[in-house]
């Protein structure tokens, strides 16, 4: 095989064995890797509890990982999410996917329950499981050096060890497989780290055609603004667009409340910038290098990240921003739904909170104590309980990332009908809503957005299973990376036949979600957003969104997505796409 | 929706790109809506079927790109399956142009399932957008400009081997005439806002207006180009994938010294402008594609240089069209962007041309001067393609 190893083994933490499988090709041509394979092995046992000794906590690469390709560097990591009940996957970054390739593998299925704390050290292919009682209650950075620094590796901090629903998975200390809790499954099983490293190469079909892929890949990044441009991502991190949603007046400020936040002149990424003096990092394999640090070794937070613990909190001191990240990041948190859930809080009792409230509170949440405890269980089920349940800003129970659905009508839908909850990746649309790629769309209208978003979900969904990393598509399309792709694995496959996996990729991910219950119910945006405006000015003015023409569509979306009038998933549609049908 | 496929079907008559009742433009939300009745709906509609697909567009262009684009079709290596002009656009874009024989939507299904376009040889362009009809206009667009100069460079190259086809000559002394006679037309030295300018309010009306007169004046195909002004320590630039004959609204101020990221949005060539605006004499600048500036641009007779077919970055000659240099660098940033070669090459120039994309030019005060050496640059360039041809 080509691109891919063609190995997937099945670890067994109960019994403390392994397994290994080769998929039939059909399979990888079908799902190609990453959250495709992910999700096709999650199907059988989708509908367990998510602390079901038998749900899999998976981790997949994908056939461009480990090649010449572009920002290919990442893997997936998929589960059931203890915060939503839905499927949740992350696309993360580092060196796991690059390592778990080199080991000779396409992806690890990790069931079962160890009856102590162990880990998983996966050295080329002999696999191994070790004791890990010793660092139970270790910080992320802690286990870290205690595993030592050869290869890679994946580890959960206190956060998931006590409980928090929305506890990450931290890979190579920074790199955060961070929404729905998918530390928390890792947890449930008992595994506090896996290590991964690799001697192997992945032989590809045709060295000389990744290569003109990679020109092609590469001259549209150097061509993108947003990616390489003076005030892009790579040299100011995705804070790059803090400046952006504030000028846009899509900034969510207090909860939601407002949309505007008076001090962002002063908490943005130049600030950062200078205040830190930061260097590039980043993923393997990737030339844009996004992530930012500091001279003293600062990791500069993302975006999502320096938004939520500023205007969200009304915070204005950058280095408790900074703090407030390196506190998550060490006990395995997403800083998203901590922020939310947090804004929630200072809503709900009316109190703001200081600095060092913010660390010590953040802290809390890790160690679920004091009033930690309650918020430890996120913003929906904390809401509920104090009896404020439209005060939770979260599309099944996951919390919103930083741009306001009131400025951009397709992000609205986008977090709506996502089989993840809130999320502004499985879509995209700040891409053409705000930064005018492939063309701009108007933000402010309804008009196309559900056929974009369709397209843009399955688009996305083949990205995170090749996989590689959506920032460059900003710049490049499925077209330069069909050839990479074909490069890689040999395949005969153009964009639009990647895209057809996508859809069914996608489609596999709202199977499993309705066999658990959600339904159209639950493709909707929290009462805030239709009732109250954000903060207009300069020009801009953010009104609630109407209710009918949301609605509406949502019923278009359904339409073209393929599913019924109550969002669920139909034998005709999953015929056509060679899903076998459950009912 | 539908505002938009009207917007972008006036605007392919309004360029010159199509007849009038030409372009047949589909878009969908949920159903297909089409901008007019026509009897290739239905096959438009099994296209639309078998790609996942937001927009589509169909047209035959106006003349002379349809008869360009006739003999561009018919040339051996059009007739091998695709055409790969040297232009900067095909070649960051659109990779390559794929061309068809007959108009079967299986074929056109196949051809767009891995390109953004294709001739159809004898009808005309389709194209497709997943996100807007603009994206369409945007391609077919690039097309008839990719075609219109690999046409032209193709054609010298052939009278100084001696090889020209006299069906090529026929279209080509048409389209030069057409040309010439539509470069003569315009004016001298435009009636454009006078500078220096000191209110932001003045220069971005300054740039809506340049901009407007750069497309009203061919000078650039509508979509591509940028434009900006240096008003004190910020540089006002038209946003990236703006239409420089709808500026209002879409210029992003940049301040010299970062502190905002919000022009995130500007122009990819936001560097190279600041490159230039380093000589204090500079207050204005001007990108556009004229055609025969960029035809000109890849005229090149040293078949021996190593660097063949890497020209666009590694042509290390010192190139001119009269006093204009030819520099080499792609859009944007990277070890081999425009905005490392092109700053020194403009330095106590009225302008550069960069190989196989565009001329930059600039102003003291205004866009009077950038305008006007825009188009001279480009009756230069005209005269000297003339002359070559004709011997
Ligand atoms: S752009 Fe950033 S997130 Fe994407 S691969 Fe590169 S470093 Fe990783
Ligand atoms: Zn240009």
């Amino acid at each position: 095989m080509h691109g891919w190893t063609g190995t997937i083994v099945r670890i067994d933490l109960t019994e403390k064995t392994f397994s290994v499988e080769h998929p039939s090709s059909d399979i990888y041509e079908r799902f190609i890797g990453g959250r495709g394979m992910a999700g096709h092995y999650l199907m059988r046992d989708g509908t367990r509890a998510w602390d079901d000794p038998a749900m899999p906590l998976l981790l997949f690469t994908g056939p461009l990982v480990d090649t010449p390709t572009p920002t290919s560097g990442r893997m997936c990591v998929m589960s059931r999410s203890p915060l939503t009940g839905a499927i949740c996957d992350t696309s993360v970054g580092g060196r796991l996917g690059t390592q778990l390739k080199r080991a000779g593998f396409d992806g690890v299925v990790i069931a079962g329950k160890s009856d102590a704390p162990c880990g998983i050290e996966i050295r080329d292919g002999a696999i191994t499981f070790t004791d890990a009682a010793h660092l139970r209650g270790k910080t992320v950075s802690e286990t870290r050096a205690a595993i030592g620094d050869a290869g890679s590796c994946a580890v959960i901090g206190s956060a998931a060890e006590n409980g928090v629903l929305y506890a990450s998975i931290m890979v190579d200390g920074h790199f955060c497989s961070g929404r729905g809790g998918l530390g928390l499954v890792m947890a449930s099983k008992n595994l506090k780290y896996l290590a991964v490293s690799g001697t192997g190469k992945t032989p590809v079909a045709d060295r000389d055609e990744i290569a003109a892929a990679r020109e092609e890949i590469n001259r549209l990044a150097a061509a993108s603004p947003i990616l390489l441009g003076e005030l892009g991502i790579a040299h100011y991190g995705t804070g790059a667009l803090y400046d952006l949603m504030d000028s846009r007046r899509m900034m969510p400020t207090d909860n939601f409340r407002a949309t505007h936040f008076a001090a962002a002149a002063s908490m943005n990424a130049h600030a950062y910038k200078t205040r830190y003096a930061t260097k590039r990092t980043g993923c393997t394999g990737c030339a844009i290098l996004c992530k930012k640090i500091g001279a003293n070794k600062e990791i500069i937070p993302e975006f999502e990240t320096m938004s939520h613990f500023s205007a969200l909190i009304g915070n204005v001191d950058p280095d408790a921003v900074i703090e407030a990240n390196r506190v998550c990041n060490e006990a395995g948190m997403d800083t998203i739904t901590a922020a939310v859930t947090i804004a929630c809080h200072l809503e709900i009792t009316g109190r703001s909170l200081s600095p060092d409230a913010l660390i010590e509170l953040l802290n809390d949440i890790a160690h679920a104590r004091g009033d930690g405890a309650a918020l430890a269980m996120g913003s929906h089920r904390y809401a509920a309980a104090q009896g404020r349940p439209e005060v939770s800003i979260s599309v099944k129970k996951m919390e919103l990332p930083a741009y306001d659905p009131r400025g951009a009508y397709g992000m609205a839908l986008a977090y709506a009908v996502s089989t993840r909850g809130a999320c502004h990746l499985r879509a995209y649309p700040i891409s053409h809503e705000l930064l005018r790629k492939p063309v701009a769309t108007d933000r402010f209208s309804w008009s196309g957005k559900a056929r974009i978003i369709k397209i843009a979900e399955d688009a996305n969904a083949t990205i995170d299973s090749l996989t590689a990393c959506k920032f460059l598509f900003f710049a490049a399309s499925l077209e330069e990376y069909a050839r990479a792709y074909c490069g890689a694995t040999g395949a005969r496959a153009t964009a639009q036949d990647l895209l057809a996996a996508g859809e069914r990729i996608y489609y596999t991910e709202r199977i499993m979600n309705a066999a658990n219950g959600f339904s159209a119910d639950d493709d909707d945006l929290p009462p805030r957003f239709f009732a109250e405006p954000g903060t207009g000015g300069g020009g801009i003015a953010i009104a609630p969104l109407g209710r009918g023409e949301f609605l509406a569509a949502r019923a278009r979306y359904y339409r073209i997505r393929g599913l019924d009038g109550r969002g669920m998933p139909t034998e005709e549609k999953c015929r056509e796409l060679g899903i076998e049908w459950n009912g | 929706m539908e505002r938009l496929i009207r917007k972008y079907e006036d605007k392919l008559v309004a360029h010159g790109l199509c007849d009038p009742g030409a372009p047949l433009i589909g878009s969908r939300d949920e159903a297909v809506l089409w901008n007019r009745d026509d009897a290739l709906v239905p096959a438009m509609e099994e296209v639309f079927a078998g790609l996942n697909i937001a927009s589509l567009l169909f047209a035959r262009p106006a003349e002379p790109f349809f008869s360009i684009m006739e003999r561009v079709a018919h040339s051996p290596e059009a007739r091998a399956g695709c055409i790969r002009p040297q232009d900067s656009e095909t070649r960051t874009f659109l990779h390559d142009i794929p061309v068809l024989d007959a108009f079967v939507p299986r074929d056109i299904i196949a051809t767009l399932k891995r390109r953004k376009c294709v001739v159809v040889r004898s009808h005309g362009i389709v194209t497709y957008g997943t996100v807007s009809p603009e994206q369409a206009f945007v391609f077919f667009s690039s097309v008839c400009f990719s075609i219109y100069v690999k046409f032209f460079a193709d054609y010298r190259d052939a009278v100084r081997a001696g090889t020209a086809d006299a069906a090529d000559r026929a279209v080509v002394e048409r389209a030069l005439a057409s040309y010439e006679s539509f470069v003569a037309r315009i004016p001298e030295s435009p009636r454009l806002m006078r500078g220096p300018f000191t209110e932001p309010d003045d220069c971005l009306a300054a740039i809506v207006e340049a901009g407007r007169m750069t497309v009203e004046c061919r000078m650039v195909d509508s979509f591509f180009g940028n434009i900006s002004y240096r008003l004190g320590d910020t540089v006002y630039i038209s946003q990236t994938g703006s239409s420089l004959d709808e500026l209002g609204g879409m210029i992003d101020p940049c301040p010299m010294d970062n502190s905002s990221c919000a022009a995130i949005t500007a122009s990819s060539e936001l560097s190279a402008h600041r490159g230039i605006y380093r000589d204090p004499g500079v207050a204005a600048i001007l990108h556009g594609h004229p055609k025969f500036a960029v035809i000109a641009s890849l005229d090149c007779d040293d078949d021996a240089c190593a660097h063949r077919g890497r020209c666009h970055v590694e042509c290390a000659r010192e190139r001119f069209v009269g006093d204009v240099p030819i520099v080499p660098g792609e859009v944007g940033t990277g070890p081999h962007g425009l905005c490392n070669t092109l700053p020194p090459a403009m330095r106590g120039r009225r302008g550069a041309i960069v190989f196989g994309h565009g001329l930059f030019t600039t102003g003291a005060a205004d866009f009077t001067d950038a305008f006007a050496s825009l188009v001279s640059v480009e009756r230069m360039c005209l005269e000297e393609y003339r002359q070559t041809i004709t011997g």
